[in-house]
């Protein structure tokens, strides 16, 4: 043979990958992602390093910035556990912005309805009015896949869309304020249907119901009978079917819980933030959502963490357009960095080797 | 007759562990329909897989019109016209036939389609390989696209075509019409071998005919020369260890009763046909038949994995035709599937998930939460009762070897202190220690009441382990046999398609 002496590069499968190879992995794809669209800013003649220390210090330098980020990661972390449901089980629920935004509606809906309530059944009705929403929604993809096998990554995907013309609908017909400008937006809701902050800060209760969710889902996953049904169908539909598992009904429960769980994101937002629906409620949560989730490998509580940098992005962002740079960067640095986990897995599944 | 078209001589390929094929001699003539006759596992298409260039072979030659040729991939050979049609269709089924056709030529970055669709039209219209040249794949029967495949050899220039197992997926009627079309290209002058395990198809239409058995070449004749019986001998004629294991005579009440059970297959073609067959308590009842005669689907049936079209499957009395698979379990039915991790186990998940699947709803393990120290302690302790090798139970099932992952999956199965014990295949690719395991695991089951079905290719294994021997042929019952009565030619005719009604004991 003549090509006995070339050298190969030949990736060979790792049995388990041990877990700091798969944060150090984690750590080095996010500096890629870092250099890689400093590149781009660079080009469009900003300092990388200077944008980079303007946005980290924006998020998180001060007390007043990390509080706006925890702000801007409390719908993301509710999404991001709606949607790690899903995908526990191989669910590809893309709907979350969709799901949140029919919660925003719904809660809307109720907030506006019925200012005389006091302050706790109300949010509590808003509560239940956002996750039924958010889970009915779901449902459509998920009755669709249950049934007919339809691929719910397209359903739930365009649903999105549906869901953003039903906003547009409602603020620029049946629920505009009649007493304001020509702004397409709901009156304010009465006091009682905002949910408390916590000192003079932004950041409101839905943190907690964030929190909770985290743990609740974490034991629901782990340790319950139902959790078990979802890892194995997850893993293997053949092995769940053998063993007598429900597919059909455990893929459209999932779905709702899915979809109650983003619908509890919205109402969240509504009630906590904005105090008004207005139809630029989610800028791509859901999306984000998406990505957070597979950044934490699904797990509720690295979500949270997760959710935390990614509204430090997202926070971050907004300040450097007064720099003049656009927002969009973040959006950018959101993209590259996916697409550096993403591809960097190969290095925590694989063991690189060269041979002779 | 005519001339040689190939010459293989002495072939001798190994894998690990196994010989695949030794001392393998095969002449093949320009004009004829050759069948190579087999079991599973006889070697053929390994050899096969040799002629078209896939394997190399350790040791051997091939010869090609008297020229000796050594193929370095299947690429060599098709240049030097071998094609082989495999029995899943290598076409991509968005493309359409001419596209399907053009894939992977060489020649001119610029694809000239309408000459390509004239070519593919020729060699239809010559052979009688009717085809619509632009209807995309996904549109075509399953007969049209083995007929598209055949069209992609023939452009290719193949002037021996190989078809492996050509009928296994075909209706009646398109096995007639394929061998219409084979019958054509061989008055042309093309060699055509089909490879199968099927004796009518063998006596139907070919003119020669070579056995293989057991990695050897047995015979080479001409069809007007033997008939099937002399054929079934060749094909599993030989010793059969005679140590019996299962000694104890224990047969009781019936337990599992199939009336007239029929089911289709994943294609939608009839694979059960009209099945009925009684199980008795403390008896372990064997289905012989070659791979592919409807076993799965059987086992599937009894398991509530696939629907029933027709019939009726009773245990104890109780009817579990059409229930869940849920509802099956409960009743006592232990399962032991062909396909070990695709369906009996989940290779990612944990040694303590795996031994759950069946037993998990049990309330012992908490109402709504499952506690993870009874969960734990009950994996332990199958674990240590069935010897299984592991570092800890934490660790993913795939991390074992077959022998392991066979006796969990036992050691879950009868956990549940079955009344129906269903074991398709249970000790294929398993070694001689483990193989002993699973079988007196299976007949200590028996000695205990259950009553069990072993499916099995592994005549050896039946002749040891079972009280009755049934016989299934494309999805119909041949007989059921005492094992002291079935003598083995017998049992090798029923396996091969012929009726054998003097024998037939069927309570």
């Amino acid at each position: 043979m003549s090509n006995q002496n070339k050298r190969k590069i030949i990736l060979e499968k790792r049995l388990q990958t041990p877990k700091w190879i798969g944060l150090l992995v984690t750590v080095v794809s996010v500096f890629a992602a870092l250099i890689f669209s400093s590149v781009f800013l660079q080009m469009t003649g900003q300092n990388p390093f200077e944008v980079y220390r303007v946005m980290f210090k924006s998020a998180f330098g001060s007390s007043y910035g990390f509080s706006e980020t925890l702000v801007k990661a409390i719908p993301l972390m509710m999404a991001s556990f709606g949607i790690a449901m899903a995908f526990k089980m191989v669910i590809w629920n893309i709907g979350a912005e969709g799901q949140l935004l029919l919660g925003a509606l719904a809660a809307s809906v109720i907030a506006l309805s019925f200012p005389n309530l006091p302050s706790i059944p109300l949010i509590v009705l808003m509560m239940i009015a956002a996750m039924i929403a958010g889970g009915l929604w779901a449902l459509i993809p998920g009755l669709a896949k249950s049934y007919w096998n339809v691929n719910e990554v397209i359903t739930s995907l365009m649903l999105n869309y549906v869901a953003i013309n039903i906003i547009d609908y409602f603020v620029y017909g049946p629920l505009k304020n009649p007493y304001g400008s020509n702004f397409p937006e709901t009156e304010t809701f009465v006091r009682n249907a905002w949910l408390p902050t916590f000192a003079s800060t932004r950041v409101h209760l839905g943190i907690i119901f964030a929190l909770l969710t985290a743990i609740i889902l974490y034991f629901v996953l782990n340790k319950t009978r139902w959790g078990y049904e979802v890892k194995v169908i997850g893993e293997s539909r053949n092995v769940a079917r053998y063993s007598g598992m429900d597919i059909k009904k455990n893929i459209i429960l999932v779905m709702m819980v899915s979809g109650a769980l983003a619908g509890l994101g919205g109402m969240t937002e509504v009630s906590g933030v904005v105090h008004k629906l207005d139809p630029h409620l989610s800028i791509g949560l859901g999306y984000s959502a998406i990505i957070v989730a597979w950044l934490s490998k699904l797990n509720p509580f690295v979500i949270v963490v997760v959710s935390i940098l990614f509204g430090g992005l997202i926070n971050g962002g907004f300040s450097i357009q007064m720099h003049g740079i656009p927002a969009a960067t973040a959006t950018m640095l959101q993209g590259a960095i996916l697409f550096f986990v993403l591809g960097g897995d190969i290095f925590a599944r694989y063991k690189i080797r060269i041979i002779k | 007759m005519s001339e040689i078209a190939v010459k293989m001589v002495g072939i001798r390929k190994t894998f690990p562990g196994v010989i695949a094929n030794d001392q393998v001699n095969l002449e093949i003539f320009k004009g004829e329909i050759h069948a190579l006759l087999g079991e599973n596992g006889a070697g053929k298409s390994t050899l096969m897989n040799i002629l078209t260039g896939l394997y190399k072979p350790d040791k051997g030659e091939i010869f090609l019109d008297d020229v000796h040729v050594d193929f370095k991939s299947p690429k060599d050979a098709i240049q030097a016209g071998v094609g082989m049609v495999h029995q899943n269709f290598r076409l991509v089924k968005p493309f359409s036939v001419i596209e399907n056709v053009m894939l992977g030529q060489k020649g001119s970055s610029i694809l000239n389609i309408e000459e390509t669709e004239a070519r593919i039209k020729g060699i239809s219209h010559r052979f009688g390989l009717e085809v619509h040249p632009k209807a995309k794949i996904w549109q075509l029967s399953i007969g049209e696209q083995q007929r598209v495949e055949i069209i992609k050899m023939l452009y290719k220039g193949a002037d021996i075509l190989i078809l492996d197992e050509p009928t296994a997926v075909l209706t009646p009627q398109e096995v007639n019409d394929l061998f219409k079309i084979l019958r054509n290209m061989a008055n042309e002058g093309k060699a055509i071998v089909f490879i199968t395990h099927k004796m009518h198809e063998v006596m139907d239409f070919a003119d020669r005919i070579t056995v293989l058995r057991a990695g050897l070449s047995v015979k080479s004749m001409m069809k007007i020369d033997t008939d099937t019986s002399e054929l079934a001998n060749l094909m599993v004629g030989r010793e059969i260890a005679r140590g019996r294991k299962n000694t104890n005579k224990t047969i009781g009440e019936v337990a599992l009763k199939l009336e007239n059970v029929s089911a289709l297959n994943d294609k939608g073609l009839l694979a059960l046909d009209k099945f009925t067959l009684e199980v008795h308590s403390g008896e372990i009842l064997a289905i012989a038949g070659v791979a592919g005669n409807g076993q799965r689907i059987l086992s599937e049936a009894i398991t509530g994995l696939r629907e029933l079209t027709n019939g009726k499957i009773i245990l104890y009395g109780e009817d579990l035709s059409n229930q869940s698979i849920r509802e099956i379990i409960d009743k006592g039915v232990a399962f032991v599937p062909e396909d070990r991790y695709g369906m009996g186990l989940a290779a990612n998940l944990s040694v303590i998930d795996n031994v759950l699947l069946k037993d998990y709803r049990n309330k012992k393990y908490g109402i709504n939460f499952l506690n993870s120290n009874t969960t734990r302690a009950k994996a332990i302790e199958l674990v240590e009762k069935f010897d299984v090798k592991i570092p800890t139970v934490d660790s993913p099932v795939k991390m074992m070897s077959g022998g392991n992952l066979q006796k969990l999956l036992l050691a879950r199965e009868t956990d549940i202190d079955p009344k129906l014990i269903v074991a398709v295949y249970p000790i294929r690719g398993l070694d001689i220690g483990a193989t002993d395991f699973v079988h007196e695991i299976l007949i200590k089951e028996k000695n205990e009441g259950a009553a069990v079905l072993l499916i099995s290719e592994d005549l050896d294994e039946i002749y040891k382990m079972a009280d009755r021997i049934a016989v299934i042929y494309e999805g119909r019952l041949m007989g059921v046999l005492p094992v002291e009565e079935a003598k083995l030619e017998v049992v090798g005719l029923m396996m091969s398609g012929t009726d054998v009604r003097e024998g037939d004991s069927n309570v």
